[in-house]
């Protein structure tokens, strides 16, 4: 039953990574102009500012993730047919995963490569964007289900997102200082935390959305 | 019985819409809810399809439903056929049964058209369309006329009358007269049911 939703939104999802990826590419060009072209700082910083730069990516898709399924009658479509808004919210938080995670993944290649990071600084940065883009992507489905309807529900979304994606943060730009493997353990610890826990939380914000 | 509510009572916000509602739906039969604007036919129906919980009451439902709400709930972006095949796939609706749908309300030409290109009678003539395809014995239709030409409103009884001599049965909000043969009508404002 849930994937022909996932399939819905992923193809949704992708015609439109573009906007993240580009936002991510520009974010990461803008760093050395406003650093300077230091190349040891950038090398050094690099790593978190490219986490940084995904963080405020991951704001972009928001609004469009659940207001226009509320406003089109297509989550009471699913609620007559018995999905629980939990499944719903999984399969969005899936779908906009699969549009979100992976392209920006790619991007992260020219994106080290503009900063100047070398091979193990990429690989951890791969590897930590791997982890922490599932989370990424279900507190952006979360905040989009509680800020559905909302005036200026963009702004708001960033103001509630940014605040929950800390720790993501910390532990993904961790990663890149001396023994950064437990910076990724715990950035696995948050991320699985995040990526569970978010469809209960999407899914009660879809059942008040009726009400 | 299909469908059954007991006692219901609807609050929005501060305001009390009704309460103590009785009212049963057997198979083959149909109910006219009707009532001057904002009496709360829109609410009745949400709570009769489980979207919206009641104040007080009890819902019971011995059947699948499919649901005509006042949003179309298809993907502008996609072609008319694809938004429908949708749901179709959803509801286990074969292809054949979906283009059966559309001959009956008249769009299957529109299949290749793009959601967004169509006028409001059109797409309200695509969401009967799910409703038909959707093999649900319970039709709940919130205004289901809204938007409709005279030939689409005969098209739409058509179908309805269709629907109940296979057993199904119809629940429909309307302020629009809809060619329902022998239905009851439930006057919200009074709230009690008046045998045609």
């Amino acid at each position: 039953m849930i994937l022909p939703l996932i399939r819905r939104d992923a193809m949704r999802g992708l015609r439109a990574a573009g906007l993240p990826v580009v936002f991510f590419l520009i974010a990461a060009t803008l760093f050395p102009f406003a650093v300077g072209p230091d190349a040891r700082l950038l090398a050094k910083a690099g790593g978190g500012m490219l986490w940084l730069a995904a963080l405020l990516a991951a704001l972009l898709p928001i609004e469009r993730l659940v207001a226009p399924d509320a406003e089109a009658g297509i989550l009471d479509q699913f609620t007559v047919r018995g999905i629980a808004d939990e499944a719903v919210a999984a399969a969005k938080i899936a779908a906009h995963w699969l549009g979100f995670g992976p392209p920006l993944m790619l991007a992260a290649l020219p994106g080290a490569a503009l900063l100047g990071l070398d091979g193990a600084a990429l690989w951890r940065l791969e590897a930590g964007l791997a982890i922490g883009t599932p989370a990424l992507a279900a507190l952006g489905v979360t905040v989009a289900a509680l800020t559905v309807g909302l005036r200026g529900a963009g702004a708001l979304a960033g103001l509630v997102l940014l605040p929950l994606a800390v720790p993501l943060l910390i532990f993904g730009a961790g990663a890149f200082d001396a023994g950064g493997s437990g910076a990724l353990r715990l950035l696995a610890a948050t991320a699985l935390l995040l990526t569970f826990g978010a469809p209960f939380a999407a899914g009660a914000a879809l059942r008040t959305l009726r009400d | 019985m299909m469908l059954a509510l007991r006692g219901v009572a609807c609050l929005r916000g501060p305001r009390l819409l009704f309460e103590g509602l009785d009212l049963t739906l057997d198979a083959g039969g149909a109910l006219v809810v009707a009532g001057e604007n904002g009496v709360g036919k829109s609410s009745l129906l949400r709570i009769a399809a489980g979207l919206l919980r009641p104040a007080a009451g009890t819902v019971e439902r011995s059947a699948s439903l499919a649901w005509l709400g006042e949003a179309t709930a298809l993907d502008g972006d996609r072609t008319v056929g694809a938004a429908l095949a949708f749901w179709a796939r959803l509801d286990g609706a074969s292809a054949a049964a979906l283009e059966r749908a559309m001959e009956t309300m008249g769009i299957a030409p529109l299949a290749e058209v793009p959601v967004r290109y169509l006028s409001t009678g059109q797409r309200r003539r695509a969401a009967i369309v799910r409703t038909i395809a959707a093999g649900a014995p319970l039709w709940l239709l919130d205004e289901p006329a809204n938007g409709l030409d005279r030939d689409g409103v005969a098209q739409l009884g058509e179908a309805m009358a269709a629907h109940r001599a296979a057993g199904g049965a119809v629940m429909a909000a309307t302020h629009l007269p809809l060619p329902l043969d022998g239905a009851a009508t439930f006057d919200l404002a009074r709230h009690r049911a008046v045998a045609a």
